[in-house]
């Protein structure tokens, strides 16, 4: 009878081996059905010149009303006295500017802030269900019909940008910009873009950009910080930034080169290379208690 | 000598002043809960843009699963390493994984905004994400953990199906349907005991990846690659305590003997368990050079110093000793203090360490939030009590002159 029973034991024990290894063998798919995170080399970006910028607000009743958010009179964002708190992207508002003080000019700096579209995005890496993607030109956009609503994008994202609903109970949305994806497949310039008076924001190819924004440093170097925000931070981003002072005096947060989901891929992927650690422990563990097995039934005889 | 032990369903009737008042904390929680699925999450939690995680996450979800580790460790220590002096354990412990995983799932779900597309991760798949890898591995060890149960349940009513009335006639069918289950469960349950544990192992890791995305919003303290490996040997830690402490309760709650000489030797594993946990945490900080924030008074020092001292130096020098392992009050202290070092720790680490870049506010868990926490920990407890007296999950001694243990366990054999 034991010698049956361990017989059969083994027997399971090679089935569950042969059936993992199945399982292992669907791995690749498993990495196809991740979300895309495509890097074209033609990808657009924005530069945001906030030496430019005049802190008019229009694009952010530009872009409420290409994203069919309630927007109000134009006249209304004339109002300076939002300027008095920083404010944040949220549900009902992709975009924001901010007013900072400026120490060495004495002239306000105007910075608009929204979704960076990472090239190594947080948000797509952490998504469970693959809701965000990047997509070809550039852009960084949510797919509602996945989304299980759990946040986990808003805990991951360096810039602290997709926002979330709280107050509806069925359909809650996360709400970022989105490049104004839709306008731009049909060949229209992003909203915020369109509407910039100063031109303090330009759309372009990404490469072309980083050239842009290097000739802006070279030729006016007492204009500009010699930095630009998001050509390497994070593994780079679409949108860009330049100013004339240190960005951490414009709240933007410290963040090294390396993809904001570096870390957490090589572990995850670590953990399951091909299923190998979980199987390895499953057969030590199935070792162990077959080994224990028997030690017991030696004793007992 | 031998003690032996042989499971039972408890007598004792089930409504007292006690349980009267866990019913009413778990009524009120269901109260706010309803109102979260009529208004919103926002309606009754403090949770904001800046801080989407709150204790539904870091409490109910990730010291949840911590706690339910019990399982996989009994089962690791008593069918695996077949310590066949734990099986008394091993039930109790298989019952509270059981409650404690359904009861996180629970707790997932109502705190996603589109809770009723739960499964969309069934479908839709990300190899990228940590959180779709600690998703399908609880779905699955959940389900693990139901089929190890399944024994318990087929042996009740295996020669006792007794339908009334019209359905007389399924009782035969139904009776041969359950033996089928009942002999082919036997010979298979080594498979999902196995699986449990290494299902177990993935997840409990994987929980503490799913912080490493958030890099610098993170506190430099906890914030480390090695996260997973913290995670996993603390939820480790925490099994055997977790046992002690909920074996001790039931023993006083039905007025049985502890059974202290099973306890204490459990006891005596945690011990150096917690020494290589404290070890690894202060090397982590150590090459890290992160103990300068130790030197500065911050909510974060205080914390981190508190789960350190009194969750894991404490409880360890407690369990070294001989005669805390022996006194149930001594090893029960000692349990509550592990058990509570590593709550802290999952707090910490999914809330007090969480500082966005943006934050204006700081998050405290509002009265909704806490009600519904604590509403499903009293609805486990409920859930607990009258499983146990309808099933035969805890053991007690079986009347002298008994010689042959009658407790076998499926897989064992
Ligand atoms: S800024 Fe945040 S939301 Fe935007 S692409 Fe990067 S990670 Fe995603
Ligand atoms: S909230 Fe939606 S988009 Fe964000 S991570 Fe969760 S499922 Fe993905």
């Amino acid at each position: 009878m034991a010698t049956q029973g361990r017989r059969d034991f083994l027997k399971s024990l090679s089935a569950i081996g042969i059936s993992t290894i199945g399982v292992a063998g669907i791995t690749p798919s498993i990495t196809k059905a991740s979300p895309e995170n495509i890097l074209s080399k033609d990808r657009m970006g924005v530069l945001v010149d906030t030496t430019v910028c005049i802190g008019c607000r229009k694009c952010e009743w530009a872009c409420k009303n290409a994203h069919d958010m309630p927007s109000g009179s134009i006249d209304d964002y004339e109002n300076e006295s939002v300027f008095d708190n920083k404010r944040r992207p949220d549900y009902s508002a992709l975009t924001v500017v901010n007013k900072y003080q400026n120490d060495k000019t004495g002239s306000p700096i105007n910075v608009k802030v929204q979704c960076m579209h990472c090239d190594q995005p947080a948000c797509v890496s952490a998504c469970i269900v693959g809701a965000f993607s990047k997509k070809e030109n550039g852009s960084v956009v949510w797919d509602e019909s996945k989304c299980i609503g759990c946040r986990y994008c808003m805990v991951a994202c360096p810039f602290q940008i997709p926002s979330f609903d709280y107050h509806k109970a069925l359909e809650p949305e996360i709400r970022k910009c989105d490049f104004c994806f839709d306008r731009t497949a049909e060949g229209k310039l992003p909203a915020c873009i369109e509407i910039c008076p100063v031109e303090a924001i330009t759309y372009g190819r990404r490469e072309d950009l980083v050239q842009v924004a290097q000739e802006k440093i070279k030729n006016y170097p007492e204009r500009y910080n010699n930095h630009i925000l998001g050509e390497t931070e994070v593994g780079g981003t679409s949108w860009m930034y330049m100013a004339g002072v240190d960005f951490k005096n414009l709240d933007f947060p410290t963040l090294g080169d390396k993809s904001a989901p570096g870390v957490s891929e090589s572990i995850q992927h670590g953990i399951f290379s091909y299923f190998v650690p979980p199987v390895a422990l499953y057969a030590l563990l199935g070792g162990v208690m077959w080994i224990s097995k028997n030690r017991d039934k030696k004793e007992e005889n | 000598m031998e003690m032996l032990m042989n499971p039972s369903q408890m007598t004792k009737k089930y409504f007292t002043p006690g349980v009267m008042l866990v019913s009413l904390i778990a009524l009120n929680g269901l109260i706010f809960l309803a109102l979260r699925l009529i208004f919103g999450v926002g309606a009754i939690t403090n949770l904001d843009n800046q801080h989407p995680w709150g204790i539904w996450i870091g409490i109910d979800v990730a010291a949840g699963v911590a706690l339910a580790a019990g399982g996989f460790t009994t089962a690791a220590l008593g069918h695996i390493m077949h310590r066949e002096e734990y099986e008394v354990v091993i039930r109790p412990a298989l019952l509270t994984a059981l409650l404690g995983y359904t009861f996180v799932a629970l707790s997932v779900a109502i705190d996603l905004g589109r809770w009723y597309s739960i499964w969309h991760p069934l479908i839709f798949w990300n190899g990228n994400s940590v959180l779709f890898e600690v998703g399908i591995c609880v779905m699955i060890y959940v389900s693990v953990l139901y089929i190890e149960f399944l024994p318990i349940v087929t042996k009740k009513f295996i020669g006792n199906v007794r339908f009334k009335g019209m359905l007389a006639k399924l009782n035969s069918p139904v009776d041969k349907l359950l033996r089928m289950l009942d002999r082919g469960l036997d010979k298979t349950m080594f498979i999902f005991i196995i699986a449990g544990v290494v299902l177990s192992c993935l997840h409990q890791s994987s929980l503490g990846t799913l912080m490493v995305i958030a890099g610098p919003k993170m506190h430099p303290l906890w914030q480390t690659p090695i996260l997973p490996l913290l995670f996993l040997i603390s939820a480790i830690c925490v099994g055997f305590p977790m046992v002690i402490m909920e074996s001790l309760i039931a023993s006083r709650s039905f007025k049985l003997k502890p059974e202290m000489h099973v306890l204490s030797k459990l006891g005596s594993y945690i011990g150096p368990m917690l020494g290589i946990y404290l070890a690894f945490k202060v090397i982590d900080i150590l090459i890290r050079e992160a103990f300068v924030y130790l030197m500065v008074l911050s909510t974060e020092s205080v914390m981190f110093s508190i789960e350190i001292i009194f969750g894991i130096i404490l409880p360890m020098r407690l369990f070294f000793s001989k005669v805390v392992r022996e006194s149930p009050l001594g090893i029960f202290i000692a349990s509550m203090l592990v058990i509570l070092g590593v709550v802290l720790n999952r707090l910490n680490n999914f809330i007090v360490a969480y500082n966005p870049p943006y934050a204006t506010t700081s998050y405290f868990p509002s009265i909704g939030e806490i009600s519904v926490t604590l509403g499903f920990v009293c609805i486990e407890v409920l859930m607990y009590r009258l499983i146990v007296k309808y099933f035969p999950i805890i053991s007690i001694p079986e009347k002298a002159g008994v010689f042959k243990t009658k407790y076998s366990i499926q897989g064992s054999k």
